[in-house]
C-alpha cells in the first residue's frame, strides 16, 4: 500500500527548473537560485520526516554515484536522496572497476555517459575533475566534492542548517576554523554564505591556510579565542590527520590545545552559539566530544539530515531542467 | 648551382642592427650577398626571384630549449616532426634538451641525436648533454667527451640539481672545457608537488602552489656558485619579477650570466588556466600578471636576453587529466615567431630587439654558425608577413602533440618561407 506524503503538493509547488545543467561549484549559483533550492530542500525535509518518503519525481532516471574517493556519508546521501526520489541508483566504486587498471578519468565518463545516465555525482581527489568530466558527458553532473576546490551540495546543506537554526543567514557572523588550506567545504562555504550576507571569519593556524587568504574579504584570525568572539556560528572543518605530525602543525595535543574547539574557547562565541562540522569528526583533535554531543549547540547530526533534503532539492532542480530539454 | 634572390624585403638582421628595406641573394647554401636599400646588381644564371612585398627576411631562428619524444617517446614527437614544427615557425635551428629515454648523458647518444638530425635535413639540431649522469643531480655526467661529440650545453633540464656540491663541480668542471651549464631555477622543496603560482586564483581553484621566490631561493644559490667558481651559468628560464631583481644584481657585480625566458611566459599569466585549462599548465607554471610585465620589460631592457619556445609535446592522453595529474608543457615551435612579435605590434618592443632574443643572442652564446645576415654566412633565413593576422588551431598544428596554449588565438605574422642552408624546407 502507498500512500502520498501529506504537503506533497506544497512542495512541488516550490520545484523550479534549475537554469544550468551541472551543479559545480558555490560561485555558479546566484541569490535567486539558492533561496530557490534552499525552499526547496526546507519542503523536502518535512516530507522525510513522515513514514512514507517514497516519491516519484525522478522515476525512470537514472542516478550514477561515482565517488573516487571513498565517502560513506556523502554517497548515502545522494544514494538515499535519488532512492526517495524514485530514480534508479547505481554506485559505481572505481577501486573495483577497470579505472584502476589504467583508464583514463574521461574515458571512464565517456563510457559511463554511454550507459545513459541523467545524473552523475562525482567526487574526486583532483581540484577541477569535476569541471573537466562536466565538458564530456551529455548528463547532469554534480560536484561532490573535488579535490581542494569545491563541495558546494555541502556549502547548500549548511546554509539550510543555519536558516532553520536562526531563521535568516544574513548578518550573522560565522567562523570557519581550521584547515582551510585543504578544504573544499571552506571555499564553497566562503563563497555561498559571503553572496547571502553573512559575515565569515577564517581562523586556523597561518600553515593551514591558502596564500592570499587576504584577499578573501574575510577576517583572518591565528588566535581562535579571538575569532569565534561573538560569533553566531563556528563551523568546524576536518583535519586530514596525515597532515599532522610535524608537516603542517606539530602534534594532535597542541592543535587541539590552540584550535580544538571545547567549552572554554566556545565561551567567546554568542550565547546562543551553534557549533557545525561536516564529518566525519576527529573527537579530540578539532572537537571535544563534550561540545559535538551537547544537542543544544550542535547542528551536526541536523547538516545530515538536511544533507539528503538538500540533495533531493539540488537533483529535482536539475531534473527539472532536463525535463525542459526534452 | 642553385640560387635563390629575395628582393623588397625589410632585413631585420640584429647582430649589425640594420632594420630597413634590402635584397638579399643566396647561392650554394650560403648568403651570397646583402644590399642595403639596394638592389643586388646581376644575378646568377637559373636564379630563381622571390619579391618579398615587404614581408621581412631575417636569420632562421633559433630555438634552444626544445624537446622531442626522440629517443624514446617517439609518440609525443620525433625529430623528424618536430624538425617539421620548426620549419613551419620559422625556427632553423634547435637544441634538444637531454631528459630523453636513454638520457642524452654520454657521447654516443649525443652521437645518435646527430646523426638522426643529419638523416631527415630539415633543420639544425643540436643536442645539449645531461649535467648528471640520468639527469639525477647526483654523479657528474661525462661533460668532456660529450662536448667532444658536438654537445652545447649541458642542464638536468627541468630537474634543478639539488646537491650544491654537484652543482659546485658541474660549474667548475665544465667551466674547463668551455661547456656552458644551464639550470632551472626552482627551490624542489617549495615547488614539490605544485603545479600553480602560489596566490589568490591558486588559493581559489584548490590547486597546490609554488611561492615565486622559489625561482629566486635557487638562482641566488647559483649565483653565489658562479662567482665562486668563476663559471659561467645559462639561467633556464625566468619567470618572476623576484628573480629578475636577483638577476640584475649579480650582473650588476659581473657574473657571466645569461638568462632566458620562454614565450608562454611572455604571453600568459595564471588567469588564462582559467576552468583548469590543462594546455596552461607549465612548468614554471605561469605566473601572475605583474610578473609578466616584469618579464616583459627585462626582455626590452635586455636582461633577458634569449626567448625560448620551451617547446614541449604532451599528447591528449596525458593532457586531458585532471589539473594536478596532467603533464606540464606546452608545444611551441610553430607559434614563437608569431606569439614574440606581439610585443612589435603592441609596441612594448622594438622589432630588431625582439628578433635578437631569438637569432644572434642565442647563436653567440652556445657558438653557433647561425643567427645573423652575413655574407657567407649559412642561408637559415626566414620570410614572414609581420602583418598577416592567424589564427592558431591546435588541431592543425605540425607537431605531433596538439597542446599549445595558443589554441583559438588570433596572432599576427605569418611565416611565408624559411631556408635551412639554402634549402626551402617550408613555404607557405
Amino acid at each position: 500500500m502507498t500512500t502520498t506524503p501529506s504537503g506533497l503538493n506544497e512542495v512541488l509547488q516550490r520545484t523550479f527548473s534549475f537554469p544550468k545543467r551541472h551543479f559545480l561549484s558555490a560561485t555558479d549559483l546566484n541569490e535567486v537560485e539558492v533561496a530557490n533550492l534552499l525552499d526547496l530542500a526546507d519542503g523536502f525535509v518535512s516530507l522525510n520526516r513522515q513514514t512514507s518518503k517514497k516519491l516519484d519525481l525522478l522515476k525512470g532516471r537514472t542516478l550514477m554515484n561515482l565517488f573516487f574517493e571513498n565517502s560513506t556519508r556523502t554517497q548515502s546521501s545522494f544514494e538515499l536522496a535519488g532512492k526517495r526520489l524514485g530514480a534508479d541508483v547505481v554506485n559505481m566504486s572505481p577501486r573495483s572497476s577497470s579505472i584502476s587498471k589504467g583508464e583514463t578519468l574521461i574515458d571512464t565518463a565517456v563510457t559511463l555517459n554511454a550507459m545513459q545516465p541523467d545524473l552523475l555525482v562525482v567526487r574526486h581527489g583532483s581540484s577541477g575533475a569535476a569541471s573537466l568530466l562536466a565538458q564530456k558527458v551529455s548528463c547532469s553532473l554534480i560536484n561532490a566534492g573535488d579535490g581542494q576546490h569545491e563541495h558546494p551540495t555541502q556549502a547548500l546543506l549548511d546554509a539550510l542548517s543555519m536558516r532553520r537554526a536562526f531563521g535568516r543567514i544574513a548578518g550573522l557572523k560565522v567562523a570557519i576554523c581550521g584547515d582551510v588550506l585543504h578544504s573544499r567545504v571552506a571555499r564553497s562555504n566562503v563563497a555561498l554564505l559571503q553572496m547571502l550576507g553573512a559575515e565569515v571569519r577564517l581562523v586556523g593556524p597561518p600553515t593551514l591556510m591558502p596564500a592570499a587568504v587576504d584577499r578573501w574579504n574575510a577576517a583572518v584570525h591565528h588566535d581562535m579565542r579571538k575569532g569565534i568572539l561573538g560569533c553566531d556560528v563556528v563551523m568546524m572543518l576536518r583535519l586530514q590527520l596525515e597532515r599532522m605530525d610535524g608537516v603542517m602543525a606539530p602534534s594532535h595535543r597542541e592543535y587541539f590545545r590552540f584550535f580544538g574547539l571545547d567549552r572554554e574557547k566556545l565561551a567567546f562565541a554568542a550565547d546562543h552559539v551553534r557549533v557545525m562540522h561536516p564529518g566525519p569528526m576527529n573527537r579530540g583533535v578539532e572537537i571535544d566530544s563534550d561540545v559535538a554531543d551537547d544537542l543544544s549547540v550542535s547542528l551536526i547530526q541536523d547538516q545530515v539530515e538536511m544533507g539528503v533534503a538538500t540533495r533531493m532539492a539540488v537533483l529535482t532542480s536539475l531534473a527539472a531542467r532536463l525535463d525542459n530539454g526534452r | 648551382m642553385s640560387a635563390t634572390a629575395f628582393t623588397n624585403v625589410r632585413l631585420v638582421d640584429p647582430a649589425t642592427g640594420y632594420d630597413g628595406p634590402g635584397a638579399l641573394l643566396v647561392e650554394d647554401g650560403v648568403i651570397a650577398n646583402v644590399a642595403r636599400r639596394a638592389v643586388l646588381g646581376k644575378l646568377p644564371k637559373g636564379c630563381e626571384t622571390i619579391d618579398g612585398r615587404g614581408a621581412m627576411l631575417a636569420p632562421g631562428l633559433v630555438d634552444i630549449r626544445v624537446k622531442t619524444g626522440e629517443p624514446g617517446a617517439e609518440t609525443k614527437e620525433t625529430l623528424k616532426s618536430a624538425g617539421l614544427a620548426a620549419a613551419k615557425g620559422g625556427v632553423t635551428s634547435i637544441v634538444v634538451q637531454p631528459d630523453t629515454d636513454p638520457v642524452i648523458d654520454e657521447a654516443s647518444v649525443v652521437d645518435f641525436i646527430l646523426r638522426r638530425a643529419r638523416d631527415i635535413q630539415l633543420v639544425h639540431v643540436y643536442p645539449a648533454g645531461a649535467a648528471t649522469k640520468g639527469a639525477l643531480g647526483q654523479r657528474m655526467a661525462e661533460i668532456g667527451l660529450m662536448a667532444e661529440a658536438g654537445c652545447r650545453y649541458v642542464t638536468d633540464a627541468d630537474r634543478p640539481i639539488v646537491d650544491s656540491k654537484v652543482m659546485r663541480r658541474v660549474l667548475a668542471y665544465a667551466a674547463s672545457f668551455g661547456v656552458l651549464v644551464a639550470h632551472r631555477p626552482a627551490d624542489p622543496w617549495l615547488s614539490a608537488g605544485a603545479c600553480a603560482s602560489e596566490g589568490e586564483f591558486a588559493g581559489r581553484m584548490g590547486l597546490p602552489a609554488v611561492p615565486a621566490i622559489a625561482e629566486k631561493i635557487m638562482l641566488e644559490r647559483d649565483l653565489a656558485l658562479v662567482e665562486l667558481t668563476g663559471a659561467r651559468l645559462l639561467v633556464d628560464q625566468v619567470t618572476t619579477a623576484a628573480a629578475l631583481e636577483s638577476l640584475r644584481r649579480g650582473r650588476d657585480r659581473g657574473l657571466k650570466v645569461t638568462a632566458t625566458t620562454s614565450i608562454n611566459h611572455l604571453s600568459f599569466n595564471e588567469l588564462d588556466i582559467g576552468d583548469y585549462r590543462t594546455f596552461c599548465k607549465l612548468d614554471p607554471p605561469l605566473r601572475s600578471e605583474d610578473d609578466r610585465q616584469a618579464v616583459i620589460e627585462a626582455v626590452a631592457t635586455g636582461l633577458i636576453e634569449i626567448v625560448v619556445s620551451a617547446h614541449a609535446p604532451a599528447p591528449a592522453e596525458d593532457k586531458r587529466l585532471p589539473y594536478d595529474e596532467a603533464a606540464p608543457g606546452a608545444v611551441g615551435l610553430e607559434t614563437l615567431l608569431p606569439a614574440l612579435l606581439t610585443l612589435h605590434h603592441e609596441g612594448r618592443i622594438p622589432l630588431i630587439d625582439l628578433i635578437r632574443t631569438v637569432t644572434c643572442a642565442p647563436a653567440d652564446l652556445l657558438g653557433l654558425p647561425a643567427g645573423r645576415l652575413a655574407k657567407g654566412a649559412p642561408a637559415d633565413l626566414v620570410l614572414c608577413d609581420l602583418n598577416a593576422p592567424i589564427l592558431i588551431d591546435a588541431d592543425h598544428l605540425t607537431s605531433k602533440s596538439k597542446n599549445s596554449p595558443f589554441d583559438g588565438r588570433r596572432l599576427q605574422g605569418k611565416v611565408l618561407m624559411t631556408l635551412v642552408d639554402g634549402r626551402t624546407v617550408y613555404r607557405a
